[in-house]
């Protein structure tokens, strides 16, 4: 009984009166099958002629070992009327009525259409979403908005607990990883220039470049796009998980704004912790600067903070800081409406939050774009 | 369906599980004999779910034996418990589909995993499972999200007996059907367990199914068995948690019927 590699299965076929009969012996068990499958749909050359299938050698069947067999029977054409099978044991007998009884093709799976209408297809249909996309997320946006006046109006709304719950995952404990990622930016900008601007002796300048791409550029755009990995792909994966586990319909049946208790707190966590984790992202960065052109360029802490005081005007410091609560809110608003946007399966969630990260880094990026333009327009 | 008291296909001996400091089970004995329907049942927490997992592996016991086919679990080698798994199937509460994959996909996984099969005879053994169940020939190419709880359920089922298993696992196979579903998904059980020759494990809280298909009961409170027998037995029990289950309300109900 224990193993199910015994006996192969096998037949052999003898000539009768009339036709032939298929002597089965061997477990036609489902392992196998393999091996005789083939040779049993070669048999098709028998038609108009009488099959007999033999049971007495057959140690042991299971339902697909009885469907082999009841389809070499069936598939035979115009078989004689007195084809059957012979030597059945009653529990053989079952399975065979089983499967004749369950014998029915299944429907296909819909054919692949034209690649070149597929192709289009999915461009159309991408382009719909996205449209789709920027409606709903300006619909979210419109509601933060009309949230947080309400909340300017009468400030008990605040859900307080919830805000400072968030500015500390959010803001607090994300503090040691963005200023080591700064650190070490700020140091390999440095390096850079060290290793460039040395070969016109112009190493001085390092200086200068440490500090325009630290404060204007790289310390916001650092800090957003790991807030954007780290806390905004959290708020997807928390707000679709309370949508999966029916939190956020239970919420409503209870009169209670998802967007109010949920997204806003959120959004004010990020726009009052970011421009913060921005101010120590600069610290950071220019730290590494200053600990790379003293030691590669024998600039020392001193002279590095006086020439930057002197040549760099304080504009480029807010240049970047004032972008920073913008990507806060934009980064906070995608992550939370892809959270929202969750529905059906933990599956959902899994996607939701890879889609949240890459819009809103993808958004990050186009918007500080659009700033730097904006900062040459208007001589900033 | 035949009864051979002593031809025992699974037996717990002493088992113990626990969850740090939570013990869920503690000295638990059962003996499942080939050909039977037993169902598992007890109240919510008392570890139903748990010793079905336990048995098929999914979780490690602190202490026990549990014996499959006359051999210890936890002493297989990584072959034997293959060709083990082989020979039990298992359907979760809703299914556990591969989300990924259709319904048709789904049943051919174990078979494509196990053994060397043509694609086409794949198909038609899968075919025939599907039409087993009872579902639609539409349910093939269908994916688990557009189907209801109850075909996911036999989708599970038909994914369970792929490999013609000798044991099914069960887990609540009728919770979240409607009384008309759950009747005929007992019907489908009891039916396929006779043409197939299946032992049944199954956890549940339904009254109905216990009547209608199980052979025996066995009932876990104190983290463990302590009643296990028919449902005669069961009557006739004094336990007070038994008692109050199968003379409360709900019960009276059942057994008033026949």
């Amino acid at each position: 009984m224990d193993a199910r590699v015994s006996d192969p299965a096998a037949f052999v076929m003898e000539p009768t009166d009339q036709g032939s009969r298929l002597l089965a012996r061997g477990d036609w068990v489902i392992a196998n099958l393999g091996l005789v499958d083939d040779d049993l749909r070669a048999l098709e050359g028998l038609a108009g002629r009488e099959l007999l299938i033999d049971f007495s050698g057959v140690s042991r069947l299971d339902t697909a070992g009885a469907f082999v067999l009841h389809r070499t029977l069936r598939d035979v054409e115009n078989a004689r009327a007195s084809s059957g099978f012979e030597n059945a044991s009653p529990a053989f007998q079952i399975l065979l009525d089983e499967v004749a009884a369950n014998d029915h093709p299944c429907d296909e799976e819909p054919a692949e259409r034209n690649s070149l209408l597929m192709m289009l297809d999915r461009i159309g249909e991408t382009v719909e979403h996205s449209y789709q996309q920027a409606k709903s997320i300006m619909n979210l946006c419109g509601q933060v908005v009309v949230n947080l006046g309400q909340t300017v109006v009468s400030p008990r709304r605040l859900r307080v607990t919830s805000l400072f719950h968030h500015m500390e995952q959010a803001g607090l404990d994300a503090v040691p990883i963005i200023s080591l990622l700064t650190f070490l930016i700020g140091a390999v900008v440095a390096y850079l220039g060290a290793s460039i601007l040395r070969t016109f002796g112009a190493e001085i300048f390092t200086v200068e470049l440490v500090a325009f791409a630290v404060l204007r550029e790289l310390g916001v755009l650092l800090t957003a796009i790991i807030v954007a990995g780290r806390s905004g792909s959290a708020f997807t994966a928390q707000i679709g998980s309370m949508k999966v586990n029916e939190e956020i319909d239970a919420m409503q049946t209870l009169g209670l704004d998802p967007v109010e208790v949920l997204v806003v707190p959120r959004i004010l966590a990020f726009v009052i912790m970011v421009p913060i984790l921005t101010f120590i992202g600069d610290v950071m960065g220019l730290f590494g600067g200053i600990l790379i052109a003293w030691v590669q360029l024998d600039i020392s802490p001193g002279m590095f903070l006086i020439r930057m005081n002197e040549f760099i005007p304080i504009n480029n410091f807010w240049a970047g800081m004032i972008k920073a609560p913008f990507f806060a809110f934009i980064i906070a608003l995608i992550g939370c409406h892809e959270g929202l946007k969750v529905e059906g399966s933990a599956e959902s969630v899994g996607q939701r939050t890879t889609l949240s990260v890459v819009q809103s880094i993808f958004i990050v990026i186009f918007l500080n774009a659009l700033f730097a333009m904006f900062y040459i327009e208007v001589d900033f | 369906m035949v009864q051979r008291q002593g031809d025992v296909v699974i037996s717990v001996e002493g088992l113990r599980t626990q969850f740090g400091s939570h013990v869920v089970h503690d000295h638990l004995d059962l003996e499942v004999y080939r050909g039977e329907v037993i169902g598992v049942v007890g109240a919510s927490g008392t570890g139903k779910s748990v010793l079905l997992r336990t048995i098929v592996g999914l979780n490690s016991q602190k202490a026990g034996n549990i014996r499959v086919f006359g051999k210890d679990t936890a002493l297989m080698s990584a072959d034997e418990r293959a060709s083990m798994e082989r020979r039990w199937g298992v359907q979760f509460q809703d299914g556990a589909l591969f989300s990924s994959l259709s319904v048709l996909q789904n049943i051919e996984t174990p078979m494509r995993e196990q053994f060397p099969l043509s694609d086409m005879l794949m198909r038609e053994l899968a075919e025939i499972k599907i039409s087993m169940v009872g579902l639609g020939s539409d349910a093939a190419p269908k994916f688990p999200y557009e189907l209801s709880g109850g075909m996911r359920k036999r989708a599970g089922l038909a994914r369970a007996l792929a490999l013609d298993p000798e044991i099914v696992f069960l887990d609540e196979p009728t919770a979240g059907l409607d009384p008309i579903g759950a009747a005929a998904y007992d019907e489908l059980i009891k039916r396929l367990q006779q043409t197939l020759g299946l032992t049944v494990f199954m956890v549940t809280h339904d009254l109905d199914s216990l009547h209608a298909i199980c052979d025996r009961i066995a009932v876990l409170a104190d983290k463990r068995v302590i009643v296990i027998g028919t449902m005669e037995d069961m009557l006739a029990s004094t336990h007070p948690w038994v008692r109050a289950y199968f003379h409360g309300p709900r019960g009276r109900m059942v057994t008033h019927e026949i």
